[in-house]
């Protein structure tokens, strides 16, 4: 069985991110500004727990800059088997309808993919459109909010999986291929091991392939800043939180717990 | 020259602080309370490599080298300075003589239990009566029909009650002068070897520390670790990377002491203003933050002469030494810029503090360091 993964290099969720002139910097003194998206992480670890269980391999898979290669470096340094980067200058300023195309056609491209799995969202973007925009372009079975894989029939070509929704779960079972977005509860992603992480290494430095526009036969005008279709107009930091601070004094802790519930109430907290 | 940690290191470093992070973390506080070293962390902290950074690949292990071992002692050192020290004593200690000086045969039987945690390294040296002094310890080994036969007793050993297998340093013949001395592989459940209940300590408490005694323990000839005689050098070689392990770790504790002060010097209101504006304040933050990086920098120095193959017994000497000292220094004041939350278990700077104190002491006293370094001084000039 292939199966894909499309991954997305995102700052830190601990970076300190800064707006001027409507340009968004970021930077984290603990460690790295640039990570994989870590909803991906749910979706690389299932795609490694599928490949072991049902063998075959895992593609990964990120549309980005050059120098976006946090995302592949964790999918290999975790166990992905492969690693490709949709990279190209026209790609730029793309929106969620002009990537989903890319990524359509890089996974077109990889011929032979079976299931590809995303992240419910990027935490920079957190749109949550992409996966299932890919899935309508390739005309592939769409299951979003998958909490787990029941099962893989490969040579019955179906996907079995259990889906969250708001008032509880379903289960649903699609044909073969499909694309689903994963939530947290699916899994526990492993941590890189130290071993996949000099693989990944080597790997970006070797053997990563860089397709762009011509290499996906992709037509120009649908993608980057010319095939979206949503413009960013402003960028701004929200004003800083403010608040103030209520001690509750009781005669007894049962009192000011009541006191506290009366004014959660109030506040609509509850 | 430069500074800059590679790529790879870069990323172990992240990998580290991810698993530190989320699963030491949260549990440092209960891991030193209850003294219990955090066994079922064990199979994950073994999966990502953590216990098999100083064993070769072609036994299945990590192998790092000596700078990405520092680094991740430092990072789990900055959460849990008692996991961190038993990771330091595993590998420093515990895996490098195996993987140094071990035959095909021995390797490839102990290095694969070691590197997936079925057994922790552990190193017997010290002696109730015995530590600094290495010529004076009194556990012998005696040839006997082709086998050993070992007694003594060996104190404060790390990690002896998660070890199935034990270095043991050992006199071997008393004629030889320093030539006398010899390591010995030694089953932890041969008959004759006990491992006494855990030592009630200061600090690091949830990192495991034994008196073991040997009681006429026979185990064969192939049990010799290196050759015959040469177990002095090979201790005094496996300390000054062992040193090393301590420096990065004793970095790693000032590092989480300093972050834990400066969020609480942020928070903390005096006479209207954080307490972080005060000057009294920034000056020993500023003084630990200078003082971190150099010890950080004599750390990196030491490993990387280590595993660019060249002689790095000063430099591990001098890493250690000012590396803890620096560490007591950056953990007291962290309990000073808390005031009396410093002094209070509900914050972790006085664990940090106790387990900073050990520093100074396990694998060669401050003073050893400076008898160590002063030698080479006089040699030198």
């Amino acid at each position: 069985m292939h199966i894909a993964i499309c991954a997305k290099q995102t700052p830190s969720t601990t970076a300190v991110l800064a707006v001027e002139d409507g340009k968004v910097t970021w930077s984290d003194p603990g460690g790295s500004p640039d990570i994989a998206n870590p909803w991906d992480e749910y979706a690389i670890e299932e795609a490694i727990r599928l490949k072991e269980k049902h063998g075959g391999k895992v593609t990964a898979i990120s549309m980005g800059p050059e120098e976006a290669r946090e995302a592949l470096k964790t999918a290999i340094a975790m166990g992905c088997d492969e690693a490709v980067l949709v990279s190209d200058e026209a790609m730029k300023g793309s929106d969620t309808l002009a990537t989903s195309y890319v990524l359509a056609k890089a996974i077109e491209k990889l011929g032979d993919v079976d299931l590809v799995i995303f992240g419910r969202q990027a935490v920079d973007g957190d749109t949550g459109q992409t996966s299932m925009q890919v899935a309508r372009r390739l005309g592939w079975t769409p299951l979003s909010f998958v909490v787990a894989v029941d099962e893989v029939d490969a040579e019955g070509g179906t996907v079995t999986v259990t889906r969250a929704i708001e008032a509880g779960r379903q289960k649903v079972k699609g044909p073969l291929p499909a694309a689903l977005s994963v939530l947290k509860e699916i899994n526990e992603p492993r941590y890189p091991s130290f071993k996949g992480i000099r693989q990944a290494t080597k790997y970006m430095r070797r053997s990563l392939p860089i397709w762009a526009t011509a290499d996906l036969e992709a037509d120009s005008s649908k993608i980057g800043a010319a095939g979206s279709r949503v413009r960013w107009l402003q960028v701004y930091a929200l004003p800083p939180k403010e608040g103030e601070c209520t001690m509750i004094e009781a005669d007894s802790p049962e009192a000011a717990a009541a006191e506290l519930v009366d004014k959660l109430l109030e506040e609509k907290v509850l | 020259m430069g500074f800059q940690l590679s790529e790879e290191q870069q990323m172990f470093r992240s990998a580290v602080r991810a698993l530190a992070e989320k699963e030491l973390k949260p549990r440092a506080r209960e891991i030193d309370e209850s003294a219990e070293f955090p066994v079922d962390l064990i199979p994950k902290m073994a999966e990502m490599g953590l216990l098999s950074m100083a064993i070769p690949e072609e036994c299945d292990g990590a192998d790092v080298g000596a700078i990405s071992i520092a680094i991740a002692i430092e990072e789990i050192g900055r959460v849990c300075g008692s996991t961190g020290l038993s990771v330091a004593a595993h590998t420093s200690l515990g895996c490098f003589p195996l993987a140094r000086w071990g035959t095909p045969e021995q390797k490839g039987r102990w290095l694969p239990l070691l590197g997936s945690g079925a057994s922790m390294g552990a190193l017997c040296l010290t002696e109730p009566g015995a530590g600094s002094d290495l010529r004076g310890v009194k556990a012998r080994g005696v040839r006997d029909r082709g086998d050993w036969v070992i007694s003594g007793t060996k104190a404060w050993i790390t990690n002896a009650s998660l070890a199935k297998v034990l270095v043991v340093y050992l006199q071997t013949d008393p004629e030889a002068g320093k030539r006398g001395y010899s390591m010995l592989l030694v089953e932890t459940d041969r008959p004759g070897v006990t491992i006494h209940p855990k030592e009630k300590k200061m600090g690091v408490r949830g990192s495991p520390t034994h008196q073991v005694s040997f009681d006429d323990v026979r185990v064969p000839a192939e049990n010799l670790l290196g050759e015959e005689g040469r177990g002095l050098q090979q201790t005094l070689e496996t300390l000054d990377g062992g040193r090393i392990g301590i420096g990065a770790l004793a970095v790693g504790i000032a590092q989480g002491a300093l972050e834990e002060a400066v969020t609480y010097a942020r928070e903390r209101t005096a006479f209207g203003r954080p307490v972080a504006d005060f000057q009294a304040i920034q000056w020993m933050l500023a003084d630990a933050e200078t003082e971190i990086e150099a010890a950080r920098l004599l750390v990196r120095r030491a490993a990387w002469l280590k595993e660019h193959g060249q002689r790095f017994t000063r430099e591990a000497a001098m890493a250690k030494l000012y590396a803890s000292e620096m560490a007591e220094r950056v953990t007291r004041n962290a309990i000073q810029i808390l005031g009396s939350y410093g002094y209070s278990s509900e914050y972790p700077v006085e664990r940090m503090y106790r387990d900073a104190r050990l520093m100074t002491i396990g694998e060669g006293t401050s003073e050893v360091q400076r008898l160590v370094i002063a030698r080479q001084v006089l040699k030198r000039y």
